[in-house]
Order: C-alpha cells, then structure tokens, then sequence
C-alpha cells in the first residue's frame, strides 16, 4: 500500500502551549481518514502543518512524498482543501469558480473548459451554471466547491467539516462524491463532528487535549472500547479532555 | 396560556422574494422542550428573529407568553431570553464582565438569579477573568447560555446552540438544557443535528421554510411506514450501489457503518439477501431497525 | 441609572483594551500636527523671490541688500515689468516679488514716505504670510533705524497684495484645520464604527431583545469618544503653543466650548452613519470619503474657498467643521469673544439637533 501522509513525532508549540504534540500516523492511497478530536484539541493545528500552512515546531512528516518543511509549494500542488468556512466565492458564478480555482492550479484553458463542462454535467447544475454561487442553497455550496477543491486531481484532498448544517439527504450525496474520489485513488483527510459520517471512513484517529489518543477502523475501535456506537467511543475519550481551544 | 403560538407565519426576503418562511403553525406549552429540527436554510433562524420580535412577518401572527410579537414587542423583550446562532458576547470582556452587563441590562444581578446559572457557571468560574474571546466553542456556548439566562426568562431562545461544538459539549449542554427545563422554563431551540432531535418533549422537522412534521420524537418514528432495515456487507460502496438499483428498495442510504433501506413487496429479509448475494456482496448482515429522526427527515424529504 | 453606568463602563473597557486604536487615535494628532507645522517651515526657508528695483536709489538697495542678508530667500534682480511678473507667479517661478517704484528715494526724502509694493502668491497662503511679514519686518526695521538719523520720520509703506487668496484665509490655518480634522476622525468614524461592530458580531441582535433603550447604546458609545477628544485637543493646543509659537489669542475656556460643541455635532453624525450602515467597512468609507474629504475640500483649511465656483462655495456651507473651522480661527487667531462667533455656533447647535432628530428616527428597533 502507498503511503501518502506520514508523521514522526510532529509537534507544534506556541509558547508554552503544546497545540499538537507528538503526532505520528500514516494514511495511504484512495483511504478515506476521518480525523477527529474535540474543539480544541489541535485538529486545525495538525490540519494547517500538514497542508503546508504551518511550519512543526519538530518532528517529520512528507504529504504526498514532499517534505513539510522545504517542498511546501510542492505540497499545496498536489493537495486539494476545502472547508466550512471558506470554500467559494458567493459573488461569482458557478462557473466563474471553477475557471478561477483552475486557473490558480495551474490547469490549461482547454483542460479547464472541460473539466467545467462534465463537473456541471456530474452536478446536474445546467440551469445554475451562469448564477452567482450565493443563490445556491447550502447543501449544493458544499458539493460544489468539494468537486472544485479535487478539479486539479490532487493526490490528497483536505476536508474540514465539510457536511456542517447540511440536510441528511445532500449530506449523504456529499459522501458519494467522497466515496467516487477515493474510488479513482484521491486520499480523503475529512474532519467532522456528526458521528455516523465517522462510520464511512476507512480509518479514524481521535484527537485528545494534543495528541492521538486512538487510530483504527470504526469497528476495531468500537470492539476496544466495547461500545455501540462511535459517539460513545468519542465520549469515552474526549470527556477527560483539560483544554478547550 | 401557551408559551409560544404561531399562526400561519411567513416571511419573504429580498427582490426576488425568497420565501423563507412559509405558512408555518405551531404552539408550545409551558414548560416544554420545542425542538425546530432542519438543515441550514431551512427557515430555523428567522423564525426565531421574528418570535423574539427582531423580523416582522410578512403575514401570519405569533404570540410569545400571549404578547403579539408586532404590537407588544417592548413586553416580549423584557421577558424572553435569546441566544443568537452566532456566538454574540462581547470578545473583549471577560467572562465575569459579560455576564454582569446582561444582567445590568435587564434590570437584574447575577446574585438573584444565581441559581439558575450556578449548575453551568461553576464551569465557567475559574475563566471569569479570561476574555470571552478566548474560550473554546463550548465555553462560549455556556457563557452564552448564562448571558440569555440571568435575567430569568420565561421562553428561552436558543438558534443552533450546538453548531460548530464538539459531541461531548454537545451532549453537556442538552443536559444543562433537561435541568432548566425543571425550573420551569419554556425553551425553544433549534439544531441542524437530527441525533438531538430525542432530547425535545417535540420537534418539528423544517426544511425550505415549511414544516414537514409536527410531534413528539416518539411518535414521529412510530409513524414510520415501512419496516427500516439495517444491511452491512464487505464492500459499503458496492453495497449502496446494489441497493440503489433493486427494484424492490423504496429508500437506501448510507447509515454510519450500516446501510438503511426499506423495501417493498418483500415478506422478510431473504429475498434483498438473495439479491446481494447475486451482485457479488459477501458477509451479508441484515435485520429490522428502530428508524431515528434523520430515517424519519430523509423520507419527508424524499417524498 | 444603575444600567446607563454599567454601559459606559464597558464602552470604555472596549476602548481602552483596544491599545493599537488607542495609539492611534492619541498619536495621530501629535504627528499631524509636527508635520503639518514643519513641512510649513520647510517651504518658508528657500522661498525664491524676485525684486524689482525701478528706483536704484541708495534707499532701494540699502533694503534689498538686508533682504539678501536674510537666510530664508533666494533672490534675483530683474527687471519685469507687471505682466513678467505675473507670468513668473504662475509658472510657479516665484513666490514673491518685491518692487520699488521709480523715485523712492525722492519720494522718501522729499515727501517723507515711500511705497513698496510686496506680491505674494496667496495660493499657498500660510507660506505667503510668513514671506510677506519677513520683508515688511526688514523694511520697518530700516525705517526705524533711518528714523534715528532723521528729524522727520519717514513712512515706508509695505503695499502687500495677495495674489490668488486675497483675504488670506488660512493664517496659521493648520492648527484649527488638524483639530477640525482629529474630532472628526476620532468622533464621526470611531463611534460609526463601534455602533457598527455590535451589529456586526450580533450583540445588537441580543440587545434589541432586551428592556434596554436604543438610544442609550448609542449615548454611551459617545461619550468615551467626547473624553478622549477633548484630550486630543488640549495636546493639540499645547503643542501649537509650545511647539510650533503658534499662540491661542483669545480665551480658553470658549475655545473648549465651541470644540465640545463640535465634538458633539461629529458625535451625532457617527451615530447617524451607523444607524444607516450595517458593517464596519462600510461605515469607516463613509465617514473617511463623506467626513474627511470634506473636511479637508470645504473648511478653507487646505484651498480658499472663495475662489471655488460658486456652487461648491454654497455646498461648503453644509459642511460642519467650516463652521468650526471659523469659530476656531477667530478665537485663536483673531483673538475675538463670543459676539463675534455667536452665528456660526448656532448654525452647529442647528446642524446637531438635525442630525439628532434624523437618527433617532431612521433608528431601527428590528433587524430589517
């Protein structure tokens, strides 16, 4: 199995606080890894040093082969990210975005005169393609802007609770979306706080006050800490967290 | 008298007149846990802007402790208790000092109505003198809860209160939110998470500003149709692939580690096996499930 | 009341722990005004002017050589006549000529006075005044000596036209300008903004839903921005004073009253910005394009007024700080009392109470 993340010991201070202390995993080719934690337990520290936005305070890791320390322009080429927060620009239109963000990875004119055409074709947006994204309801945002955060067919796509206030139904389409790219071999590194989409990943690591305090597979995980359920397995482990972010 | 009544509320925005609310009834008791259960977009927050008399409605009425939201709005806003979706303190006080202007603001101390708060403010205690804009999200939310509480309200208002936090503070808050519910308090609150829809006395499940269902979270599964089966097998994306292309299956989804699906025409689970089973799938489980709120949601959306 | 206090009590914890803006809004005067006062200096030294000497007499050339002694011009002899010198001003060659009619010396001597005219260009007038005064000191001094040696004392006569600024708006203008255009910033654009922020992070949301009167908010945001004004204008003022030489001729306490009176103008335009406006950005543009730019365009401080078109003259007058900028001038420079300045001071009282009515009822008790 190829192994497209992999961390030593990555720890990042500021000060004396320790965001991110001691991380060691690795996620291969075509997984889809839930990283999980409470608020406050690093996961956007983690998340910012392994997309090439943060420098380590130490400790090793390469995303997609490169090193997170020299080839961080290599790593932000090869990557994908999109999250709740930021993903598109509302006064744009649908097709405006996909031409920007081609154009910002670097895509040819033609590659991306096509790519838009089957990405509005997959998405069924014929009629919206020329509509400024802010007229489009939340659940279609989010599809959208994860087909354009892998339009550049990045190695590993970034997720940062992608699904956060969209309706189980869209949700659930999300996810077949997710589940396509891994299928073509994209490496999906999602973060998310409903617990049953914690169910769909390959893998899953929880985050505690810093560090990982468990990565397995959603039934492993249940069968260790003899749960039902992996909000129970996430109770156990965050109720004992000290710090809040 | 009941807390909250709404007849027939709508509300339109804009030039191209979105209808963001639409026609939408409901009443709550005294003294009940009210749940309005939808997706962002749903229509969630401006009903609440218009109860707590921030919105005017277009059309319909409301009333709040039987004060009408338009006429009477000076009466509702002494006595409601509102914690917006988005976290709205102010960042540059501290914990302490936060809490001590609400409950300036209206008219009150934080000494008399301490009882209240005591249960969630003890949490807080040994932050009192830390910004609030340097609490985590479930710190916030707690100090927020305070902020909305002092002042002793008889409906609280609470829009999205769990967005955006963690399982475990999630789970802390609906706890806080069953005591208060003791203290006699009416609380209305919203959420886009459909597993919190169990902790409501009743929900109403809202999507595109109309309300799809209006009842206790118990009697809304029961009114469940069809038998909801659970299936696993060794491969979910070939699993959800073959379900969606039976002809027998009405609904098939994605469930956390399961798969949910209803079927008709069929007596027992053999016969979805047996197709399976044809498409290549090994390791096949299946049983009969308890459908939740989200099995419930996903059928009215389907429909 | 109990609420009122609690409220100001955290405006002003929002003010004071925003130490950048803090540095900001006290540091900003200061520097304005250092640099205002010495790049003044600045363009005084090195001024190039020319002198006309029709007489050639020992008079003229006694009064040329002691302008030549002084370190402040370059100066050239020429021989231009009227339209010469005219073309010079406005090619920019020159910023003053000085001319001495034929005969001066006669005229001196037989009649016992003499003229001289002094040209400046007005245009820039703080720099025109500051020449014009340098040469008729010179010239009076020499009358003075010569008056020593003489029975009959001559007259001199300094004939001093302004070229372009005539009436000369703007003696020593800068200092009422900078603090027309620091209460303006600090009060017009700070309380918009503060107003603004609580819509912004929603904490007006929860404040609407509450017993809390509207119009108390906006009173207790004023009110840390009134204090800290008055303190921007007393470091103004002492800086003017200490600093610069440029001295308050007339009395203090009315020059803090008229300036609390305009604080409180500014303090009622922020607050109607923000009663408009719904986010910060919006209501900082507003009060630097709508509030600033004015400020600097129509209160006479920077550009005469008279010598706009007629249109915007008439558009100045609703532009508050010209008002101010008058009131302040005259108390400082003229040295004048209130009689003289009664007019404009009830023209801010007016403008205030407008600008107070108009927000009160553009205030909205709802969101939308």
């Amino acid at each position: 199995m190829e192994t497209v993340i992999k961390t030593e010991n990555l720890t990042k201070r500021f000060g004396d606080f320790i965001a991110a202390n001691e991380i060691s995993f690795e996620v291969y080719k075509g997984e889809i890894f839930g990283f999980l934690g409470a608020n406050g337990a690093g996961k956007t520290t983690a998340m910012r040093m392994l997309c090439g936005l943060s420098i380590p305070s130490s400790g090793k890791a390469t995303i997609a082969g490169y090193d997170i320390y020299r080839q961080t322009e290599l790593i932000k080429k090869n990557i994908g990210y999109m999250s709740q927060k930021f993903s598109l620009y509302d006064d744009l239109t649908i097709l405006e975005n996909i031409q920007f963000f081609g154009g910002i990875y670097g895509l040819s004119n033609k590659q991306i005169k096509d790519k838009s055409e089957s990405l509005i074709e997959q998405l069924g947006l014929h009629q919206e393609a020329k509509k400024l994204v802010v007229s489009l309801p939340l659940g279609w945002k989010q599809k959208l802007s994860f087909s354009v955060a892998v339009l550049h067919e990045p190695k590993i796509v970034f997720l940062d609770e992608p699904t956060g206030g969209v309706d189980p139904v869209t949700r659930r389409q999300f996810w077949d979306l997710i589940y396509e790219a891994a299928n073509r071999g994209v490496t999906i590194f999602v973060t998310t706080h409903y617990m049953d989409e914690a169910e769909y990943c390959n893998r899953i690591s929880i985050m505690v006050d810093g560090k990982i305090e468990a990565l397995d597979t959603p039934s492993h995980l249940k069968k260790t800490f003899a749960a039902t359920s992996m909000d129970e397995v996430f109770y156990q482990l965050a109720r004992g967290a000290k710090r809040g972010d | 008298m009941k807390a909250v009544v709404v007849t027939n509320l709508s509300k339109v925005y804009g030039k191209e007149k979105t209808r963001a609310v639409h026609d939408v009834s409901f009443s709550v008791e005294k003294g009940e846990l009210f749940g309005l259960i939808g997706p962002d977009g749903a229509g969630k927050t401006s009903i609440f802007r218009m109860l707590t008399t921030l919105l005017l409605p277009d059309n319909g009425t409301a009333t709040v402790d039987g004060f009408d939201v338009v006429k009477d709005y000076r009466q509702i806003r002494n006595t409601v208790g509102y914690m917006p979706g988005k976290f709205s303190l102010y960042q540059d006080l501290t914990v302490e000092e936060n809490l001590n202007f609400f409950a300036s603001v209206f008219g009150t101390s934080i000494q008399e109505n301490y009882h209240l708060i005591k249960d969630i403010y003890i949490q807080l205690e040994k932050f009192k003198d830390r910004r609030a804009g340097k609490l985590s999200g479930g710190m916030k939310q707690k100090l927020a809860l305070c902020c909305a509480l002092i002042h002793k309200p008889t409906v609280l208002f609470l829009d999205e209160p769990t967005t955006g936090v963690d399982p475990v503070s999630r789970k802390e808050f609906w706890e806080m939110l069953k005591r208060l519910k003791t203290e006699g308090i009416t609380i209305v609150v919203s959420t886009p998470y459909m597993d919190e829809a169990s902790m409501c006395d009743r929900i109403a499940l809202i999507q595109m500003g109309k309300i799809m269902s209006i009842d206790t979270p118990e009697n809304i599964v029961a009114a469940y149709p069809v038998p909801l089966y659970a299936v696993k097998a060794d491969n979910m994306f070939l699993l959800l692939k073959n379900l969606g292309a039976y002809e027998k299956t009405i609904y098939s989804y994605a469930y956390g580690e399961y798969a949910h699906a209803s079927f008709r025409n069929v007596s027992d689970e053999a016969e979805p096996v047996k197709f399976l089973n044809e498409s290549g799938l090994r390791e096949i489980e299946i049983y009969q499930t308890t459908p939740t709120i989200e099995d419930c949601f996903i059928k009215l959306l389907k429909n | 009341m109990k609420q009122f206090i609690i409220f100001l009590r955290k405006e002003f914890a929002h003010v004071l722990r925003d130490r950048k803006t803090l540095l900001i809004l006290f540091g900003m005067p200061i520097t304005q005004i250092l640099i205002f006062g010495f790049a003044l200096t600045n363009e005084v030294k090195n001024s190039k002017i020319v002198v006309v000497d029709n007489a050639k007499d020992v008079a003229s050339h006694k009064i040329i050589s002691r302008i030549e002694a002084s370190r402040y011009f370059e100066i050239e002899e020429a021989m231009l006549n009227a339209n010469q010198i005219e073309e010079s001003f406005q090619q920019g060659l020159i910023r003053m000529a000085v001319v001495f009619p034929a005969n001066f010396n006669h005229d001196l001597v037989h009649q016992n006075k003499g003229q001289v005219q002094i040209i400046a260009d007005a245009s820039d007038p703080n720099t025109a005044t500051t020449l014009t005064n340098y040469v008729s000191a010179i010239i009076q001094d020499y009358q003075a000596e010569m008056d020593k040696v003489n029975a009959i004392p001559y007259r001199i006569e300094p004939q001093v036209r302004m070229l372009y600024n005539p009436q000369l708006k703007g003696v020593h203008n800068f200092v009422p300008g900078v603090i027309a255009l620091v209460l303006m910033l600090v009060c017009v654009m700070m309380t918009a903004v503060s107003i603004v922020r609580e819509k912004e992070t929603g904490t007006m949301e929860i404040l609407l839903v509450s017993p809390f009167k509207p119009m108390m908010v906006m009173i207790s945001k004023a009110i840390p921005y009134l204090i800290l004004s008055l303190i921007n204008v007393t470091s103004i003022l002492l800086l003017s004073v200490f600093v610069l030489k440029v001295p308050v001729n007339g009395s203090i306490l009315l020059l803090f009253a008229e300036s609390t009176l305009f604080i409180i103008t500014c303090l009622t335009l922020g607050i109607f910005i923000s009663v408009k406006t719904n986010s910060q950005q919006v209501a900082m543009l507003i009060s630097l394009m709508g509030m600033m730019l004015p400020t600097i365009l129509f209160s006479g401080f920077m550009f005469p007024i008279e010598n706009m078109p007629k249109a915007l003259q008439i558009f100045s007058n609703i532009v508050p700080s010209k008002w101010f900028y008058i009131i302040v001038k005259s108390i400082m420079i003229k040295g004048v009392g209130f009689s003289e300045i009664w007019k404009e001071t009830v023209i801010l009282i007016g403008m205030t109470i407008f600008l107070l009515g108009l927000s009160l009822k553009n205030f909205k008790i709802r969101l939308a």
